[in-house]
């Protein structure tokens, strides 16, 4: 078959109708104080492994309230545990056990979150 | 005995009306509507500690001797100044001299309506902050157009408001504030709701608003979506999408709800026309220019002429009883 070059985008929109959000509620149930993140992005500016790495724990908080949990997924493991984010949180969130959790829901939700996200 | 009348009947002029009564000064209010009170009478609960608001009715109607004469129903219809005194006539026919006015005209609430592309009057499931307070008021439950209660609702922060299309650039203050309180109010009666704000900034800049804005989040989930409403649609079934950017992610978003409430804010009262009359002055935003804006917030381009309150743009209650106050003083001061 001729190949013309052509691919499909994939839609990058959020659409809460269609995204499932019950891994963020089970993450509020593991650690409830990740209810308080308010999005300011303290932490990503003191984390250790984004100077090296996209990772941005403010990011992860907010794909997983809107349900897209792809991206978390991919890069939720590395984090490095150094812990400074939790000090610098202003909101008092327990920042490595909002990690902690994510990589255990995460991991215990693969095949069906793949199954979701169409891998 | 010095004689002020004080135009508008709301939060400010009534406070104030005590005030200068108790200091012993003859008192005049008039007022436009069938009752004293203003937009007091339209709000069920208050912020920041969901005070019922006929409480606080009741605190500013305990001050309204009957040493205050009150007119409502009744309108100034001209008002003249000659050498130190005002002439006034109401639309009633009564007419007076007074030795010094105060304004407290308060606001209006943005008409909805203008931001067509909100739907509101066109979509059957899309009311306002105001309209919210009056179900709220009335004792009611939230319902859908067609009875139903909402599951998902949407509130559209800064309608009318920070918008130099609709001719405001301004911030209308309690809009923030009154959103979380409204949405906590929502989630009250039905806890397994889904509530959603969508916000440009959240200004909870006063005491006790960070407090109630960390309850919405951790005690009632309500999520709070940073990013302008920038589109809405009515579904069949007479749900609405809305369309806006979530900013913090930077990726559009859609989502389908219930209702939306639309948070409208604070606009320039129609009642102003004294302005003209008077030859006062007002700012770029159409609120009353004040002769100082930190050290004389009562007075105006116009000796004599004093305000209070939301005339001088959007405030709180707390905020507006504290410059009727304040006001009451200054003209004291000045009649002396």
């Amino acid at each position: 078959m001729n190949n013309f070059g052509y691919t499909i985008t994939r839609d990058r929109q959020i659409d809460f109708d269609k995204l499932p959000r019950d891994i963020y509620r089970e993450l509020c149930q593991k650690e409830p104080s990740v209810k308080a993140c308010i999005s300011c992005g303290t932490c990503g500016a003191t984390c250790s492994a984004a100077q090296f790495t996209d990772f941005s724990l403010r990011k992860y908080i907010l794909l997983l309230r809107r349900g897209d949990h792809k991206e978390v997924a991919q890069n939720i493991d590395k984090c490095m545990f150094c812990g400074k984010c939790q000090l610098a949180c202003p909101m008092g969130v327990n920042t490595r056990n909002v990690i902690h959790s994510i990589q255990q829901i995460i991991t215990s939700n693969l095949i069906t979150l793949n199954e979701n996200a169409g891998i | 005995m010095k004689h002020v009348v004080v135009i508008g009947g709301g939060v400010a002029g009534m406070e104030a009306s005590a005030k200068l009564s108790e200091m012993g000064v003859a008192v005049s209010i008039v007022e436009k509507a069938d009752k004293l009170g203003g937009k007091l009478n339209r709000w069920d609960r208050l912020f920041p500690n969901s005070r019922p608001a006929s409480d606080l009715l009741a605190k500013l109607q305990s001050g309204m001797g009957k040493d205050i004469r009150k007119y409502v129903n009744a309108e100034v219809s001209s008002v003249r100044q000659s050498l130190k005194q005002f002439d006034i006539a109401l639309s009633n026919g009564e007419d007076f001299k007074a030795d010094a006015i105060l304004i407290s005209t308060g606001f209006d609430v943005f008409d909805a309506h203008r931001k067509e592309e909100y739907g509101y009057g066109i979509y059957d499931n899309v009311i306002t902050s105001a309209d919210l307070e009056k179900t709220f008021r009335k004792g009611e439950t939230l319902k859908t157009a067609s009875g139903k209660k909402p599951q998902r609702v949407g509130i559209i922060h800064c309608v009318g408001s920070r918008d130099e299309k609709a001719g405001n650039n301004y911030c209308s203050k309690v809009c923030c504030i009154t959103a979380v309180k409204q949405a906590i109010e929502i989630k009250e009666q039905n806890p397994e709701a889904e509530v959603f704000c969508f916000y440009m900034d959240l200004r909870m800049y006063d005491r006790h608003f960070e407090t109630i804005y960390k309850e919405a989040q951790v005690k009632h989930g309500i999520q709070f979506i940073r990013g302008r409403l920038s589109e809405a649609f009515e579904n069949a079934d007479g749900s609405v999408m809305l369309k806006a950017e979530d900013t913090l992610l930077g990726k559009p978003l859609k989502i389908n709800v219930d209702m939306v409430v639309l948070m409208a804010g604070m606009v320039p009262s129609s009642g102003n026309r004294v302005k003209e009359q008077l030859n006062l002055t007002v700012a770029e935003d159409g609120f009353f220019n004040v002769a100082d804006a930190h050290y004389e917030s009562s007075g105006t381009n116009v000796p004599g002429v004093f305000v209070a309150g939301a005339c001088t743009g959007p405030k709180t209650m707390e905020n507006t009883i504290n410059e009727a106050r304040s006001a009451a003083l200054a003209i004291k001061e000045y009649l002396r």
